[in-house]
């Protein structure tokens, strides 16, 4: 039985100073959320008001319809994976697993039995007699994630829970917590500020930045459809190419652009902007081509860079007028520094955003 | 030929006397500043720690009284020690009972504080100074004297008793108090275990208290279960000088009982008892033989605390 999670007009101040700046947002039952954000926006700050370890200064917290406010941490029915794993150094691994179940004074045959369960899931089971400095980063990060699992909770909350492992573990780490969300099926709400996790993980991403949401929305919908140019640079790796250009004519069925001395046709009409406006347009790096005859030309540019990732060749490049660009082509393509180039891209995935950022 | 042997000996003497002078010169150019450096703390230890040593370990195997050479008596001292001193075993009594009472007392003090000074309360820093300042006071003279004046008989503390009816007894003369007076003042002076726990508590995680509230643990299970066993290495730490501090401990004693120990021998410290031997009596083989017993006591009570640290002390790594 899966939880809601809601957030009506949440606040957060210290003081005077507001850092959540009243957040409206539903986690369905079941549901994998993802706060994503650069460091500083408050996704950590908001995780810990919902576990209750941070006061909420207004708005209301409701899980399963009821208001959790003033609800002590213990009791909200959430457990917690910390960015530190936070385990008790002096405590056995099982020790550390039965910590919660003892200070609910539950049976010890119960205790046995669910530390039992909770290390077959996690495939921990040798390890139950170590102590945390026997153990590697990615078995500390198991047990860390069995603590949680054996208390049974409503909801499971990580705190950044990979950015203390290498690459490598971190995604075979992210592929274990997803396949954990599909067999117990609880609620979960990740905090994280790599955005592949989020993209990878999350049913739900909610982008946050300076204490409001950006956009909430599944991973391919805020990859296809930013709702501003934050977003849009947010989301997506390498991040979105994004000129200046000003709208030259528009009508009901398009609109006619000029970004980098380049005149680029719109198959679709633009929302409040009329000729004469100030824009930015955004094309994907992996969105852009370079074999001329495909889409329309998008900007003439000198490459700076090319990186060879062997299935892809990275092109780092300046316009004319001094913007950067990227440019992401499949395959191995053999490009002199220096060279003249012109972009293509297919209008259809074309962003354009007004003057204030929003996409238009 | 009358050549020859001059030249094979002017020969070997060069090269006989050029390695020696090759080899000092090395030692004077490379390393000659740094042993000159060197040369402040070389005195230092082998003339004021090392020497006084080897020297009192020599003498508490003689009859020595200062103004006579010392007379090798073998281990007539210790035998003495050990069969016939009554005083030995009631000062190593007040000792044990001094140590193993204050060095707890003072210990829990000054962990309670530093518990409530770590809950970030407002002008912390200036309570840490106040609080520590008894251990800066506390050994010196005029601090054992203030606290003969407050627990004699009509001492500061029987006046604040007499307020409400009670007529305290001289603590100071009573042997029933007496030494409890002494216990009070080392545990006042808590102020440097207590700075070396706050310390020891800043270095906790706060996410370990904050998974143990997730978890459901009050504020006594987190004291009993994380913080106690993690402030363990600050524990042992803190006890091992505490324990030396006690069995070390001298001028409280001798000023509040006027260097004699009394009433009947019942703050006679070891040290004190030591001191009585030396400088009143001018048995300095004697009580050297006491200072080597004490040494031995002390490093007994810290290998044995070392030995079971294993069992107790948790290291994160």
């Amino acid at each position: 039985m899966a939880t809601r999670v809601m957030l009506q007009q949440v606040q957060k101040r210290y003081g005077e100073v507001e850092v959540i700046h009243g957040i409206d947002l539903s986690i369905e039952p079941g549901e994998f959320a993802v706060f994503v954000g650069p460091s500083g926006c408050g996704k950590s700050t908001l995780l810990r008001m919902i576990a209750g370890l941070e006061p909420i200064s207004g708005g209301d917290l409701l899980i399963d319809g009821q208001r959790m406010n003033a609800v002590p941490a213990a009791k909200r029915g959430i457990a917690m994976v910390f960015q530190s794993y936070a385990l008790y150094p002096h405590m056995s691994v099982y020790q550390n697993l039965a910590f919660g179940l003892e200070t609910a004074r539950l049976p010890k045959a119960e205790i046995a039995t669910r530390v039992a369960r909770a290390a077959e899931i996690l495939r921990i089971e040798p390890l139950l007699k170590r102590k945390p400095k026997q153990l590697s980063g990615g078995q500390r990060q198991r047990v860390a994630i069995g603590r949680a699992i054996v208390r049974e909770p409503r909801i499971f909350l990580f705190d950044e829970p990979l950015s203390n492992l290498d690459a490598e573990l971190r995604v075979q780490m992210r592929v274990e917590i997803a396949k954990l969300h599909k067999e117990l099926g609880n609620t979960m709400i990740y905090v994280t500020h790599d955005q592949v996790e989020a993209m990878t993980m999350a049913d739900k991403i909610v982008v946050l930045r300076a204490g409001n949401i950006e956009q909430v929305g599944a991973p391919l919908d805020l990859y296809n459809t930013p709702r501003n140019l934050f977003v849009a640079g947010f989301i997506g790796s390498p991040k979105m190419n994004i000129l200046a250009a000003r709208v030259e004519s528009a009508d009901g069925a398009g609109a006619k652009l000029l970004a980098a001395g380049q005149a680029i046709a719109l198959p679709r009409a633009l929302r409040a902007s009329g000729p004469g406006a100030r824009v930015s347009v955004g094309a994907r790096p992996e969105h852009l081509m370079i074999a001329p005859g495909s889409g329309i030309p998008f900007a003439d540019v000198t490459v700076d860079l090319v990186e060879q990732l062997g299935g892809q060749t990275m092109i780092y490049a300046t316009t004319a007028g001094g913007e950067a660009m990227t440019i992401a082509v499949d395959g191995q393509q053999k490009i002199a520094l220096g060279t003249a180039l012109t972009t293509h891209v297919d209008p259809a995935r074309l962003h354009v955003f007004d003057a204030d950022g929003l996409a238009i | 030929m009358a050549s020859a042997p001059s030249h094979e000996v002017a020969q070997g003497g060069s090269v006989a006397g050029a390695a020696a002078p090759s080899w000092w010169a090395a030692a004077r150019s490379k390393n000659g500043p740094g042993y000159l450096f060197l040369l402040p703390w070389f005195i230092g230890f082998f003339g004021l720690t090392l020497g006084p040593i080897l020297i009192s370990l020599y003498l508490s195997f003689t009859d020595f009284d200062l103004l006579t050479a010392p007379h090798w008596n073998g281990g007539a001292n210790f035998v003495r020690i050990f069969t016939a001193d009554a005083k030995f075993i009631q000062s190593m009594r007040v000792t044990l009972f001094f140590v193993i009472v204050s060095v707890p007392l003072k210990l829990a003090f000054a962990l309670g504080v530093a518990l409530l000074l770590n809950r970030g309360m407002r002008g912390l820093p200036i309570y840490r100074a106040i609080f520590y300042l008894p251990s800066l006071l506390g050994a010196s003279v005029a601090i054992a004297v203030l606290w003969r004046q407050l627990f004699a008989g009509n001492g500061l503390v029987n006046q604040f008793l007499l307020n409400f009816g009670i007529v305290g007894p001289s603590w100071i003369s009573n042997p029933r108090y007496s030494l409890w007076t002494l216990i009070a003042l080392a545990v006042w002076q808590f102020g440097s275990p207590m700075i070396i726990f706050l310390a020891g508590l800043r270095q906790i995680p706060l996410d370990m208290y904050e998974a143990a509230s997730l978890d459901g643990a009050g504020r006594w299970r987190m004291f009993r279960k994380i913080t106690l066993p993690l402030l363990t290495p600050v524990i042992f730490f803190n006890a091992i000088i505490q324990t030396i501090e006690g069995f070390k401990s001298f001028t409280p004693a001798f000023i509040i009982s006027g260097g004699t120990g009394n009433p009947i021998n019942s703050t006679l410290f070891y040290t004190l008892y030591l001191y009585q031997e030396a400088f009143g009596f001018f048995r300095m083989g004697y009580a050297s033989a006491l200072a080597w017993i004490l040494l031995v006591i002390v490093a007994l009570f810290t290998s044995f605390s070392f030995l079971t640290s294993k069992y107790w002390v948790h290291y994160d790594n």
